[in-house]
Protein backbone atom coordinates (compact mmCIF):
# COMPACT_ATOMS: atom_id res chain seq x y z
CA UNK A 1 0.00 0.00 0.00
CA UNK A 2 2.02 3.23 -1.31
CA UNK A 3 -0.16 5.50 0.76
CA UNK A 4 1.84 4.40 4.03
CA UNK A 5 5.55 4.30 3.22
CA UNK A 6 7.84 4.96 6.29
CA UNK A 7 11.00 7.20 5.89
CA UNK A 8 12.65 4.67 7.88
CA UNK A 9 11.48 0.83 8.40
CA UNK A 10 14.33 -1.15 11.19
CA UNK A 11 14.89 -4.50 11.07
CA UNK A 12 15.86 -5.61 14.55
CA UNK A 13 15.25 -4.00 18.09
CA UNK A 14 19.21 -4.56 19.65
CA UNK A 15 21.14 -1.45 20.48
CA UNK A 16 21.98 -0.79 16.57
CA UNK A 17 18.18 -0.75 15.69
CA UNK A 18 16.90 1.10 19.06
CA UNK A 19 19.34 4.13 18.38
CA UNK A 20 18.74 4.37 14.83
CA UNK A 21 15.50 5.00 15.81
CA UNK A 22 15.87 7.36 18.29
CA UNK A 23 18.31 8.76 16.12
CA UNK A 24 15.93 9.24 13.15
CA UNK A 25 12.70 10.44 15.20
CA UNK A 26 14.74 13.54 16.41
CA UNK A 27 15.55 14.38 12.62
CA UNK A 28 11.74 13.73 11.92
CA UNK A 29 11.97 11.10 10.20
CA UNK A 30 8.71 8.51 10.77
CA UNK A 31 10.06 4.90 11.61
CA UNK A 32 8.68 1.47 12.79
CA UNK A 33 10.86 -0.87 14.06
CA UNK A 34 10.12 -4.93 13.43
CA UNK A 35 11.50 -7.62 15.34
CA UNK A 36 10.61 -11.02 15.86
CA UNK A 37 11.12 -11.15 19.71
CA UNK A 38 8.11 -10.29 22.09
CA UNK A 39 10.57 -7.72 23.56
CA UNK A 40 12.79 -4.80 22.17
CA UNK A 41 16.56 -5.23 23.61
CA UNK A 42 18.09 -7.20 21.00
CA UNK A 43 20.49 -10.03 22.05
CA UNK A 44 22.37 -8.01 24.69
CA UNK A 45 19.35 -6.29 26.56
CA UNK A 46 17.05 -9.33 26.12
CA UNK A 47 13.98 -8.66 28.53
CA UNK A 48 15.53 -5.49 29.99
CA UNK A 49 12.51 -3.38 30.09
CA UNK A 50 11.53 -5.73 32.62
CA UNK A 51 13.85 -8.15 33.98
CA UNK A 52 13.11 -8.58 37.70
CA UNK A 53 15.79 -6.99 40.14
CA UNK A 54 17.52 -10.19 41.22
CA UNK A 55 18.40 -11.18 37.46
CA UNK A 56 19.54 -7.53 36.57
CA UNK A 57 22.16 -7.62 39.73
CA UNK A 58 23.27 -11.43 37.94
CA UNK A 59 23.36 -10.39 34.33
CA UNK A 60 25.53 -6.80 35.71
CA UNK A 61 26.16 -3.15 34.66
CA UNK A 62 26.45 -3.38 31.62
CA UNK A 63 23.21 -4.86 31.39
CA UNK A 64 21.77 -2.57 32.83
CA UNK A 65 22.49 0.28 30.41
CA UNK A 66 20.10 -0.96 28.16
CA UNK A 67 17.38 0.50 30.08
CA UNK A 68 18.76 3.45 29.36
CA UNK A 69 18.49 3.31 25.65
CA UNK A 70 15.05 1.08 25.76
CA UNK A 71 13.40 4.61 27.60
CA UNK A 72 14.80 6.56 25.07
CA UNK A 73 13.41 4.44 22.31
CA UNK A 74 10.15 4.43 23.91
CA UNK A 75 9.87 7.91 24.45
CA UNK A 76 11.41 8.51 20.45
CA UNK A 77 7.70 8.14 18.71
CA UNK A 78 9.11 5.05 16.83
CA UNK A 79 6.40 2.53 16.41
CA UNK A 80 7.72 -0.79 17.33
CA UNK A 81 6.07 -3.90 15.61
CA UNK A 82 6.97 -7.16 18.05
CA UNK A 83 6.75 -10.70 17.01
CA UNK A 84 7.25 -9.72 13.27
CA UNK A 85 9.68 -12.18 11.66
CA UNK A 86 10.80 -11.09 8.20
CA UNK A 87 11.25 -13.30 5.61
CA UNK A 88 11.83 -11.08 2.45
CA UNK A 89 13.16 -7.65 1.59
CA UNK A 90 13.64 -5.76 -1.78
CA UNK A 91 16.04 -3.60 -2.89
CA UNK A 92 13.69 -0.54 -3.53
CA UNK A 93 12.39 -1.14 0.78
CA UNK A 94 9.34 -3.16 0.56
CA UNK A 95 9.77 -5.81 3.56
CA UNK A 96 7.39 -8.92 3.95
CA UNK A 97 7.00 -10.46 7.80
CA UNK A 98 5.05 -12.91 9.33
CA UNK A 99 3.12 -11.91 12.64
CA UNK A 100 1.02 -13.66 14.93
CA UNK A 101 -1.82 -12.79 12.38
CA UNK A 102 -0.19 -13.56 8.95
CA UNK A 103 1.74 -11.95 6.54
CA UNK A 104 2.06 -8.69 6.46
CA UNK A 105 3.70 -6.09 4.04
CA UNK A 106 5.61 -2.70 4.58
CA UNK A 107 7.64 -0.25 2.68
CA UNK A 108 10.03 2.60 3.18
CA UNK A 109 12.34 4.69 1.88
CA UNK A 110 15.11 3.73 3.87
CA UNK A 111 16.19 0.11 5.51
CA UNK A 112 18.20 -0.55 7.79
CA UNK A 113 18.96 -4.15 8.71
CA UNK A 114 20.17 -4.76 12.08
CA UNK A 115 19.89 -8.08 12.82
CA UNK A 116 22.73 -8.91 15.22
CA UNK A 117 24.85 -11.80 15.38
CA UNK A 118 24.71 -15.89 16.00
CA UNK A 119 26.99 -17.87 17.96
CA UNK A 120 29.49 -19.54 15.30
CA UNK A 121 28.66 -22.86 14.75
CA UNK A 122 31.12 -25.17 17.20
CA UNK A 123 31.43 -28.45 14.78
CA UNK A 124 33.25 -31.17 16.85
CA UNK A 125 32.24 -34.84 17.58
CA UNK A 126 28.55 -35.26 19.32
CA UNK A 127 27.90 -31.40 19.27
CA UNK A 128 24.29 -32.09 17.88
CA UNK A 129 23.23 -34.32 21.19
CA UNK A 130 20.64 -32.88 23.27
CA UNK A 131 22.31 -31.23 26.33
CA UNK A 132 25.24 -29.52 24.06
CA UNK A 133 24.04 -25.76 23.64
CA UNK A 134 25.55 -23.08 22.85
CA UNK A 135 26.99 -20.39 26.11
CA UNK A 136 24.59 -17.89 24.27
CA UNK A 137 21.84 -20.07 23.96
CA UNK A 138 21.96 -20.79 28.16
CA UNK A 139 22.45 -17.26 28.76
CA UNK A 140 19.14 -16.44 26.76
CA UNK A 141 17.62 -19.01 29.25
CA UNK A 142 18.93 -17.58 31.87
CA UNK A 143 17.77 -13.70 30.89
CA UNK A 144 14.29 -14.54 29.78
CA UNK A 145 13.35 -17.28 31.99
CA UNK A 146 15.52 -17.14 35.05
CA UNK A 147 16.70 -20.19 34.02
CA UNK A 148 19.60 -22.41 35.32
CA UNK A 149 21.14 -25.49 34.93
CA UNK A 150 19.89 -28.39 37.07
CA UNK A 151 23.24 -30.79 37.06
CA UNK A 152 26.89 -30.41 36.69
CA UNK A 153 27.74 -27.71 33.91
CA UNK A 154 30.69 -27.21 31.66
CA UNK A 155 31.41 -24.29 29.81
CA UNK A 156 33.80 -24.61 26.55
CA UNK A 157 35.53 -22.89 24.02
CA UNK A 158 36.55 -19.19 23.87
CA UNK A 159 35.48 -15.74 23.78
CA UNK A 160 34.28 -12.73 25.97
CA UNK A 161 30.61 -14.20 26.09
CA UNK A 162 31.85 -17.44 27.46
CA UNK A 163 33.40 -15.16 30.48
CA UNK A 164 30.47 -13.71 30.62
CA UNK A 165 28.04 -16.41 31.46
CA UNK A 166 30.97 -17.90 33.94
CA UNK A 167 30.59 -14.89 35.44
CA UNK A 168 27.05 -14.51 35.73
CA UNK A 169 26.43 -18.21 36.69
CA UNK A 170 28.56 -17.46 39.76
CA UNK A 171 26.72 -14.74 41.00
CA UNK A 172 23.38 -16.74 40.45
CA UNK A 173 24.82 -19.16 42.98
CA UNK A 174 25.42 -22.19 39.96
CA UNK A 175 28.22 -24.50 40.15
CA UNK A 176 30.58 -25.02 37.49
CA UNK A 177 32.31 -28.13 36.30
CA UNK A 178 34.86 -26.55 34.43
CA UNK A 179 35.70 -23.87 31.74
CA UNK A 180 37.40 -25.63 29.21
CA UNK A 181 39.02 -22.54 27.19
CA UNK A 182 40.77 -23.39 24.01
CA UNK A 183 42.35 -19.58 24.30
CA UNK A 184 46.34 -20.74 23.73
CA UNK A 185 48.99 -18.72 26.22
CA UNK A 186 51.23 -18.17 22.61
CA UNK A 187 48.22 -15.95 20.94
CA UNK A 188 48.10 -13.56 23.96
CA UNK A 189 51.59 -12.76 23.16
CA UNK A 190 50.40 -12.19 19.33
CA UNK A 191 47.29 -10.56 20.97
CA UNK A 192 49.73 -8.08 22.37
CA UNK A 193 51.02 -6.94 18.93
CA UNK A 194 47.54 -5.30 18.54
CA UNK A 195 47.29 -3.30 22.13
CA UNK A 196 48.70 -0.28 20.41
CA UNK A 197 44.91 -0.05 19.14
CA UNK A 198 43.91 -1.27 22.24
CA UNK A 199 44.93 1.56 24.47
CA UNK A 200 42.03 3.26 24.47
CA UNK A 201 40.17 0.47 24.58
CA UNK A 202 42.16 0.10 28.12
CA UNK A 203 39.06 0.04 30.03
CA UNK A 204 36.92 -2.73 28.45
CA UNK A 205 40.14 -5.13 28.22
CA UNK A 206 40.56 -4.92 32.29
CA UNK A 207 37.04 -5.35 32.38
CA UNK A 208 37.12 -8.62 30.56
CA UNK A 209 40.25 -9.76 32.10
CA UNK A 210 38.84 -8.75 35.60
CA UNK A 211 35.57 -11.47 34.62
CA UNK A 212 38.79 -14.26 33.82
CA UNK A 213 40.25 -13.87 37.35
CA UNK A 214 37.14 -13.74 39.39
CA UNK A 215 36.05 -16.72 37.87
CA UNK A 216 39.15 -18.14 38.69
CA UNK A 217 38.74 -16.92 42.46
CA UNK A 218 36.13 -19.16 42.48
CA UNK A 219 37.63 -22.40 42.47
CA UNK A 220 36.06 -23.14 39.19
CA UNK A 221 38.84 -25.47 37.43
CA UNK A 222 40.15 -23.73 34.31
CA UNK A 223 42.09 -25.73 31.90
CA UNK A 224 43.71 -23.23 29.64
CA UNK A 225 44.99 -23.84 25.86
CA UNK A 226 42.60 -27.29 25.67
CA UNK A 227 41.72 -28.48 22.36
CA UNK A 228 40.52 -31.61 20.45
CA UNK A 229 37.05 -30.92 22.05
CA UNK A 230 34.62 -33.71 21.63
CA UNK A 231 31.39 -34.25 23.49
CA UNK A 232 30.78 -37.95 25.55
CA UNK A 233 27.59 -40.26 25.15
CA UNK A 234 24.97 -41.69 22.65
CA UNK A 235 21.42 -40.19 23.63
CA UNK A 236 22.59 -37.14 25.28
CA UNK A 237 25.78 -35.14 26.81
CA UNK A 238 27.41 -37.23 29.06
CA UNK A 239 30.86 -35.51 29.09
CA UNK A 240 33.58 -33.35 27.27
CA UNK A 241 37.21 -35.03 26.44
CA UNK A 242 39.65 -32.63 25.51
CA UNK A 243 43.25 -32.32 25.10
CA UNK A 244 45.43 -30.76 27.82
CA UNK A 245 49.04 -29.82 28.66
CA UNK A 246 49.72 -32.67 26.64
CA UNK A 247 46.88 -35.14 28.45
CA UNK A 248 43.46 -36.40 27.42
CA UNK A 249 41.15 -35.48 29.97
CA UNK A 250 37.58 -35.47 30.81
CA UNK A 251 35.16 -33.85 32.44
CA UNK A 252 31.14 -35.64 33.65
CA UNK A 253 28.52 -33.23 33.07
CA UNK A 254 25.10 -33.20 31.65
CA UNK A 255 24.94 -30.03 30.19
CA UNK A 256 28.12 -28.87 27.90
CA UNK A 257 27.82 -24.88 26.96
CA UNK A 258 30.19 -24.55 23.85
CA UNK A 259 31.02 -21.09 22.70
CA UNK A 260 33.57 -19.41 20.16
CA UNK A 261 32.17 -16.68 19.51
CA UNK A 262 29.85 -14.84 17.42
CA UNK A 263 29.48 -13.69 13.56
CA UNK A 264 27.33 -11.72 11.78
CA UNK A 265 23.65 -12.92 11.17
CA UNK A 266 23.75 -12.31 7.09
CA UNK A 267 20.67 -14.06 5.93
CA UNK A 268 19.12 -10.76 4.81
CA UNK A 269 22.47 -9.16 2.92
CA UNK A 270 22.97 -12.22 1.25
CA UNK A 271 19.16 -12.78 -0.16
CA UNK A 272 19.68 -9.04 -1.75
CA UNK A 273 22.30 -10.36 -3.70
CA UNK A 274 24.84 -7.82 -2.12
CA UNK A 275 28.65 -8.41 -2.07
CA UNK A 276 29.65 -9.74 0.34
CA UNK A 277 33.55 -10.55 1.23
CA UNK A 278 35.44 -13.01 3.28
CA UNK A 279 36.70 -11.38 6.83
CA UNK A 280 39.57 -13.22 7.16
CA UNK A 281 40.65 -11.40 10.59
CA UNK A 282 37.04 -12.45 12.05
CA UNK A 283 36.61 -15.65 10.13
CA UNK A 284 33.18 -15.21 8.35
CA UNK A 285 31.38 -13.52 5.54
CA UNK A 286 30.32 -9.62 6.19
CA UNK A 287 28.70 -7.69 3.51
CA UNK A 288 30.33 -4.95 1.17
CA UNK A 289 29.06 -1.60 2.50
CA UNK A 290 30.27 2.39 2.49
CA UNK A 291 31.69 3.82 6.18
CA UNK A 292 27.93 4.38 7.08
CA UNK A 293 27.22 0.82 6.02
CA UNK A 294 24.84 1.44 2.67
CA UNK A 295 24.55 -1.25 0.35
CA UNK A 296 25.86 -0.34 -2.82
CA UNK A 297 23.37 2.09 -4.50
CA UNK A 298 20.50 1.17 -2.96
CA UNK A 299 18.42 2.60 -0.02
CA UNK A 300 19.34 -0.39 2.49
CA UNK A 301 21.85 -0.02 5.32
CA UNK A 302 23.27 -2.46 7.74
CA UNK A 303 24.42 -1.48 11.23
CA UNK A 304 25.48 -3.20 14.45
CA UNK A 305 26.94 -6.55 14.22
CA UNK A 306 24.81 -7.78 11.44
CA UNK A 307 27.58 -5.88 9.55
CA UNK A 308 30.62 -7.00 11.29
CA UNK A 309 30.86 -8.09 14.88
CA UNK A 310 31.69 -4.41 16.61
CA UNK A 311 29.80 -5.15 20.21
CA UNK A 312 26.95 -3.58 21.83
CA UNK A 313 28.03 0.42 22.24
CA UNK A 314 29.63 0.65 18.64
CA UNK A 315 26.44 -1.02 17.57
CA UNK A 316 24.39 1.54 18.54
CA UNK A 317 27.04 4.06 17.17
CA UNK A 318 26.83 2.70 13.62
CA UNK A 319 23.40 2.87 13.76
CA UNK A 320 22.66 6.68 14.51
CA UNK A 321 25.24 6.96 11.74
CA UNK A 322 23.82 5.66 9.21
CA UNK A 323 20.33 7.50 10.30
CA UNK A 324 22.73 10.18 9.56
CA UNK A 325 23.97 9.63 6.04
CA UNK A 326 20.30 8.79 4.75
CA UNK A 327 19.41 12.23 6.01
CA UNK A 328 22.25 13.73 3.86
CA UNK A 329 21.29 11.90 1.11
CA UNK A 330 17.71 13.67 1.27
CA UNK A 331 19.80 16.90 1.55
CA UNK A 332 19.08 17.19 5.39
CA UNK A 333 21.46 18.64 7.40
CA UNK A 334 22.75 17.40 11.26
CA UNK A 335 23.59 19.20 14.26
CA UNK A 336 26.66 20.72 13.57
CA UNK A 337 29.87 18.55 15.03
CA UNK A 338 27.15 15.54 15.85
CA UNK A 339 28.80 12.83 12.98
CA UNK A 340 32.23 13.69 14.08
CA UNK A 341 31.40 13.16 17.51
CA UNK A 342 29.53 9.81 16.73
CA UNK A 343 32.83 8.96 14.81
CA UNK A 344 35.19 9.63 17.60
CA UNK A 345 32.88 7.50 19.76
CA UNK A 346 32.79 4.50 17.38
CA UNK A 347 36.55 5.02 16.88
CA UNK A 348 36.87 4.25 21.23
CA UNK A 349 34.66 1.67 20.69
CA UNK A 350 36.33 -0.22 18.16
CA UNK A 351 39.56 0.50 19.00
CA UNK A 352 40.02 -3.33 21.10
CA UNK A 353 38.33 -5.33 18.19
CA UNK A 354 41.52 -6.14 16.53
CA UNK A 355 43.39 -7.53 20.05
CA UNK A 356 39.83 -9.85 20.86
CA UNK A 357 39.70 -10.67 17.22
CA UNK A 358 43.43 -12.33 17.63
CA UNK A 359 43.26 -13.30 20.73
CA UNK A 360 39.82 -15.36 20.66
CA UNK A 361 39.93 -16.28 17.34
CA UNK A 362 38.81 -19.88 17.81
CA UNK A 363 41.01 -22.85 16.98
CA UNK A 364 41.37 -24.00 13.00
CA UNK A 365 40.56 -28.17 14.43
CA UNK A 366 37.47 -26.82 16.25
CA UNK A 367 35.69 -24.85 12.72
CA UNK A 368 37.12 -26.95 9.66
CA UNK A 369 36.53 -30.38 11.32
CA UNK A 370 37.94 -34.25 10.65
CA UNK A 371 35.84 -35.94 8.37
CA UNK A 372 33.46 -37.88 10.47
CA UNK A 373 32.30 -34.60 12.36
CA UNK A 374 28.60 -33.80 11.08
CA UNK A 375 29.08 -30.28 9.75
CA UNK A 376 25.37 -29.87 8.67
CA UNK A 377 22.62 -30.55 11.55
CA UNK A 378 19.84 -30.26 9.45
CA UNK A 379 20.43 -32.86 6.67
CA UNK A 380 23.06 -34.37 8.87
CA UNK A 381 26.27 -34.51 6.18
CA UNK A 382 29.85 -35.03 7.17
CA UNK A 383 32.69 -32.94 7.06
CA UNK A 384 34.05 -36.13 4.88
CA UNK A 385 31.19 -35.92 2.64
CA UNK A 386 31.67 -32.13 1.74
CA UNK A 387 35.41 -33.36 0.84
CA UNK A 388 34.42 -35.94 -1.19
CA UNK A 389 32.17 -33.93 -3.27
CA UNK A 390 35.43 -31.70 -3.91
CA UNK A 391 37.09 -34.56 -5.25
CA UNK A 392 34.34 -34.83 -7.79
CA UNK A 393 34.64 -31.15 -8.75
CA UNK A 394 32.67 -29.61 -6.23
CA UNK A 395 34.01 -25.72 -6.26
CA UNK A 396 31.53 -23.69 -3.31
CA UNK A 397 29.42 -23.90 -1.23
CA UNK A 398 26.66 -23.38 -3.42
CA UNK A 399 27.74 -25.91 -5.45
CA UNK A 400 27.75 -28.88 -2.96
CA UNK A 401 23.61 -28.76 -3.37
CA UNK A 402 24.02 -30.65 -6.64
CA UNK A 403 25.61 -33.21 -4.55
CA UNK A 404 23.73 -33.93 -1.69
CA UNK A 405 21.64 -31.86 0.42
CA UNK A 406 24.07 -29.82 2.65
CA UNK A 407 22.45 -26.71 3.34
CA UNK A 408 19.16 -27.36 2.20
CA UNK A 409 17.07 -27.89 5.89
CA UNK A 410 15.18 -25.61 7.65
CA UNK A 411 18.19 -23.71 8.88
CA UNK A 412 19.26 -22.13 5.57
CA UNK A 413 22.79 -23.20 6.09
CA UNK A 414 22.89 -20.70 9.06
CA UNK A 415 24.73 -23.71 11.51
CA UNK A 416 26.71 -24.61 8.31
CA UNK A 417 27.77 -21.96 5.88
CA UNK A 418 31.06 -21.15 7.67
CA UNK A 419 32.01 -24.23 8.43
CA UNK A 420 31.44 -25.35 4.63
CA UNK A 421 33.08 -22.49 3.38
CA UNK A 422 36.22 -22.96 5.45
CA UNK A 423 36.15 -26.97 4.47
CA UNK A 424 36.03 -26.48 0.90
CA UNK A 425 38.47 -23.87 0.85
CA UNK A 426 40.90 -26.27 2.59
CA UNK A 427 40.35 -29.09 0.80
CA UNK A 428 40.73 -26.94 -2.81
CA UNK A 429 43.82 -24.90 -0.80
CA UNK A 430 42.28 -21.65 -1.96
CA UNK A 431 41.38 -18.69 0.17
CA UNK A 432 37.90 -18.86 1.87
CA UNK A 433 36.60 -15.87 -0.11
CA UNK A 434 37.30 -17.82 -3.45
CA UNK A 435 34.89 -20.39 -3.03
CA UNK A 436 32.03 -18.26 -2.25
CA UNK A 437 28.70 -19.02 -0.16
CA UNK A 438 25.49 -20.62 -0.61
CA UNK A 439 22.89 -18.32 -2.53
CA UNK A 440 20.00 -17.49 0.07
CA UNK A 441 16.61 -16.74 -1.31
CA UNK A 442 13.42 -15.31 0.19
CA UNK A 443 11.65 -16.60 2.50
CA UNK A 444 14.91 -16.23 4.73
CA UNK A 445 12.68 -17.83 7.41
CA UNK A 446 10.75 -20.62 6.86
CA UNK A 447 6.67 -19.58 6.57
CA UNK A 448 4.08 -21.90 7.46
CA UNK A 449 1.99 -21.75 4.56
CA UNK A 450 -1.39 -21.29 6.82
CA UNK A 451 0.21 -18.06 7.07
CA UNK A 452 -0.72 -16.89 4.05
CA UNK A 453 -4.25 -17.92 4.32
CA UNK A 454 -4.60 -15.92 7.02
CA UNK A 455 -2.54 -13.03 5.25
CA UNK A 456 -4.40 -9.26 5.61
CA UNK A 457 -3.73 -6.70 2.57
CA UNK B 1 17.61 -40.59 28.69
CA UNK B 2 18.87 -38.25 31.35
CA UNK B 3 17.60 -38.92 34.94
CA UNK B 4 16.70 -35.09 35.60
CA UNK B 5 16.21 -32.06 33.34
CA UNK B 6 18.67 -29.90 31.93
CA UNK B 7 17.69 -26.58 33.68
CA UNK B 8 15.24 -25.42 36.41
CA UNK B 9 13.97 -22.29 37.21
CA UNK B 10 13.58 -21.27 40.66
CA UNK B 11 10.35 -20.72 41.78
CA UNK B 12 9.38 -16.95 42.78
CA UNK B 13 6.28 -16.33 44.99
CA UNK B 14 3.62 -14.73 42.97
CA UNK B 15 4.94 -16.24 39.60
CA UNK B 16 1.96 -16.40 37.46
CA UNK B 17 2.45 -20.21 35.46
CA UNK B 18 0.12 -21.49 33.21
CA UNK B 19 -0.41 -25.33 32.15
CA UNK B 20 0.85 -27.14 29.18
CA UNK B 21 0.54 -30.33 27.56
CA UNK B 22 3.96 -32.33 26.69
CA UNK B 23 3.02 -35.55 25.15
CA UNK B 24 1.01 -35.90 27.31
CA UNK B 25 1.80 -35.09 30.29
CA UNK B 26 0.90 -31.84 31.99
CA UNK B 27 3.64 -29.52 33.02
CA UNK B 28 3.08 -25.94 35.60
CA UNK B 29 5.28 -23.47 33.66
CA UNK B 30 5.69 -20.13 34.25
CA UNK B 31 3.82 -18.06 32.21
CA UNK B 32 5.98 -15.36 29.53
CA UNK B 33 8.56 -17.54 28.65
CA UNK B 34 9.28 -19.87 25.65
CA UNK B 35 8.18 -23.23 24.59
CA UNK B 36 11.89 -24.61 24.78
CA UNK B 37 12.54 -23.11 27.93
CA UNK B 38 9.83 -24.59 29.25
CA UNK B 39 10.47 -28.02 27.83
CA UNK B 40 13.82 -27.65 28.77
CA UNK B 41 13.38 -26.97 32.33
CA UNK B 42 10.16 -29.35 32.98
CA UNK B 43 10.84 -32.17 30.79
CA UNK B 44 13.36 -34.99 29.95
CA UNK B 45 15.32 -35.82 26.79
CA UNK B 46 15.10 -34.97 22.95
CA UNK B 47 12.32 -33.05 21.64
CA UNK B 48 12.42 -34.28 18.47
CA UNK B 49 14.54 -36.63 16.17
CA UNK B 50 16.37 -35.58 13.13
CA UNK B 51 14.98 -36.15 9.75
CA UNK B 52 17.81 -38.37 8.08
CA UNK B 53 19.12 -40.70 10.44
CA UNK B 54 16.60 -40.20 13.59
CA UNK B 55 19.07 -39.38 16.21
CA UNK B 56 17.85 -37.32 19.32
CA UNK B 57 18.18 -33.37 19.34
CA UNK B 58 17.13 -31.05 21.77
CA UNK B 59 17.17 -27.01 21.52
CA UNK B 60 20.76 -25.60 20.45
CA UNK B 61 20.67 -22.03 19.91
CA UNK B 62 17.43 -20.74 21.62
CA UNK B 63 17.21 -17.63 19.19
CA UNK B 64 15.91 -18.99 16.40
CA UNK B 65 18.78 -19.99 13.81
CA UNK B 66 19.06 -23.33 14.28
CA UNK B 67 16.12 -24.97 14.27
CA UNK B 68 16.63 -27.78 16.99
CA UNK B 69 13.48 -27.18 18.76
CA UNK B 70 10.86 -27.94 16.31
CA UNK B 71 8.25 -29.49 17.83
CA UNK B 72 4.20 -29.64 16.72
CA UNK B 73 2.26 -27.27 19.08
CA UNK B 74 -1.17 -27.16 18.68
CA UNK B 75 -1.45 -29.48 15.74
CA UNK B 76 0.41 -27.37 13.78
CA UNK B 77 4.43 -29.12 13.00
CA UNK B 78 8.05 -28.02 13.29
CA UNK B 79 7.25 -24.79 15.05
CA UNK B 80 10.06 -23.15 16.55
CA UNK B 81 9.80 -23.95 20.13
CA UNK B 82 12.24 -21.04 21.19
CA UNK B 83 10.21 -18.52 19.49
CA UNK B 84 7.36 -19.39 20.36
CA UNK B 85 5.67 -18.15 24.07
CA UNK B 86 3.89 -21.05 26.27
CA UNK B 87 0.35 -20.48 26.80
CA UNK B 88 -2.21 -21.89 29.00
CA UNK B 89 -3.60 -24.90 27.56
CA UNK B 90 -0.79 -25.52 24.77
CA UNK B 91 -0.82 -28.90 23.22
CA UNK B 92 2.76 -29.93 22.37
CA UNK B 93 4.15 -33.20 20.78
CA UNK B 94 7.72 -34.41 20.14
CA UNK B 95 8.50 -33.92 16.48
CA UNK B 96 9.77 -37.03 14.55
CA UNK B 97 11.89 -37.06 11.48
CA UNK B 98 11.10 -36.21 8.01
CA UNK B 99 7.19 -35.18 7.88
CA UNK B 100 8.32 -32.27 10.17
CA UNK B 101 8.70 -30.13 6.97
CA UNK B 102 5.22 -30.58 5.51
CA UNK B 103 3.14 -27.54 5.83
CA UNK B 104 6.50 -24.94 5.69
CA UNK B 105 7.84 -23.11 3.22
CA UNK B 106 11.46 -22.98 3.19
CA UNK B 107 14.05 -20.97 0.96
CA UNK B 108 14.08 -22.95 -2.54
CA UNK B 109 12.86 -25.70 -1.41
CA UNK B 110 9.72 -27.17 -0.05
CA UNK B 111 7.93 -24.03 -1.44
CA UNK B 112 4.29 -24.79 -2.59
C1 LIG C 1 23.06 -15.22 22.10
C2 LIG C 1 23.86 -13.97 22.22
C3 LIG C 1 24.00 -13.36 23.46
C4 LIG C 1 24.74 -12.19 23.60
N1 LIG C 1 24.88 -11.64 24.84
C5 LIG C 1 25.67 -10.56 25.01
C6 LIG C 1 25.89 -10.00 26.30
O1 LIG C 1 25.33 -10.47 27.29
N2 LIG C 1 26.72 -8.93 26.42
C7 LIG C 1 27.34 -8.38 25.32
O2 LIG C 1 28.10 -7.42 25.47
N3 LIG C 1 27.14 -8.87 24.09
C8 LIG C 1 26.33 -9.95 23.91
N4 LIG C 1 26.14 -10.48 22.66
C9 LIG C 1 26.75 -9.80 21.52
C10 LIG C 1 25.70 -8.98 20.78
O3 LIG C 1 25.65 -9.46 19.46
C11 LIG C 1 25.98 -7.49 20.72
O4 LIG C 1 26.65 -6.99 21.80
C12 LIG C 1 24.72 -6.64 20.48
O5 LIG C 1 23.57 -7.26 20.97
C13 LIG C 1 24.62 -6.38 19.01
O6 LIG C 1 23.61 -5.46 18.79
P1 LIG C 1 22.81 -5.40 17.44
O7 LIG C 1 21.82 -4.32 17.61
O8 LIG C 1 23.73 -5.37 16.29
O9 LIG C 1 22.05 -6.82 17.32
P2 LIG C 1 21.15 -7.64 18.35
O10 LIG C 1 21.19 -7.11 19.70
O11 LIG C 1 21.50 -9.06 18.14
O12 LIG C 1 19.67 -7.41 17.80
C14 LIG C 1 19.22 -7.96 16.59
C15 LIG C 1 17.72 -8.11 16.65
O13 LIG C 1 17.25 -8.43 15.35
C16 LIG C 1 16.19 -9.34 15.44
N5 LIG C 1 16.10 -10.07 14.18
C17 LIG C 1 17.06 -10.83 13.58
N6 LIG C 1 16.60 -11.33 12.42
C18 LIG C 1 15.32 -10.89 12.27
C19 LIG C 1 14.33 -11.05 11.26
N7 LIG C 1 14.54 -11.78 10.16
N8 LIG C 1 13.12 -10.46 11.44
C20 LIG C 1 12.88 -9.70 12.56
N9 LIG C 1 13.80 -9.49 13.54
C21 LIG C 1 15.01 -10.08 13.39
C22 LIG C 1 16.56 -10.21 16.62
O14 LIG C 1 15.39 -10.77 17.20
C23 LIG C 1 17.25 -9.23 17.56
O15 LIG C 1 16.38 -8.72 18.54
C24 LIG C 1 25.37 -11.62 22.48
C25 LIG C 1 25.22 -12.23 21.23
C26 LIG C 1 24.47 -13.39 21.09
C27 LIG C 1 24.33 -14.01 19.74
S1 LIG D 1 16.66 -23.58 19.50
FE1 LIG D 1 17.62 -22.94 17.65
S2 LIG D 1 15.90 -22.34 16.47
FE2 LIG D 1 15.02 -22.76 18.36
Amino acid sequence: MANDVKDLVVIGSGPAGMAAAVEACALGMTVSVLDEQPAIGGQIYRRVEDAPEALQMILGKDYGAGRVLAEEFRQSGAAHIPGATVWNLTGDGVIDYVDAGGTRTISATNVLIATGAMERPFPIPGWTLPGVMGAGAAQIMLKSAGAQPAGPVVLAGCGPLLYLLAWQYLRAGVKLAGLVDTTRFSTYVTALGKVHGAVTGRKDLVKGLGLISRVRLARVPIYSGASGLEILGEDHAEGIRFRHKGKSREIPAGLVLLHQGIVPNTQLSWSLRAEHRWDAAQLCWTPVTDDAGRLGETQIHVAGDSRRIVGALASAIQGRLSVLAMHERKGGTAQPGRKAELQRQLARYTALRPFLDVLYRPLDEHRIPADHVTVCRCEEVTAGEVRSYVDLGCLGPNQTKSFGRCGMGPCQGRLCGLTVTEVIAAARKVAPGEVGYYRIRPPIKPIHLGSFAQSTS
Amino acid sequence: MTTETLFLIPQKAGQAMVRIEFEGETLRVPDGISVAAALLSSSRGALRTSIVKGTPRAPYCMMGVCFECLVEIDGIPARQGCMTLVRDGMIIKRQSGAPSLDGLASGGKNGK
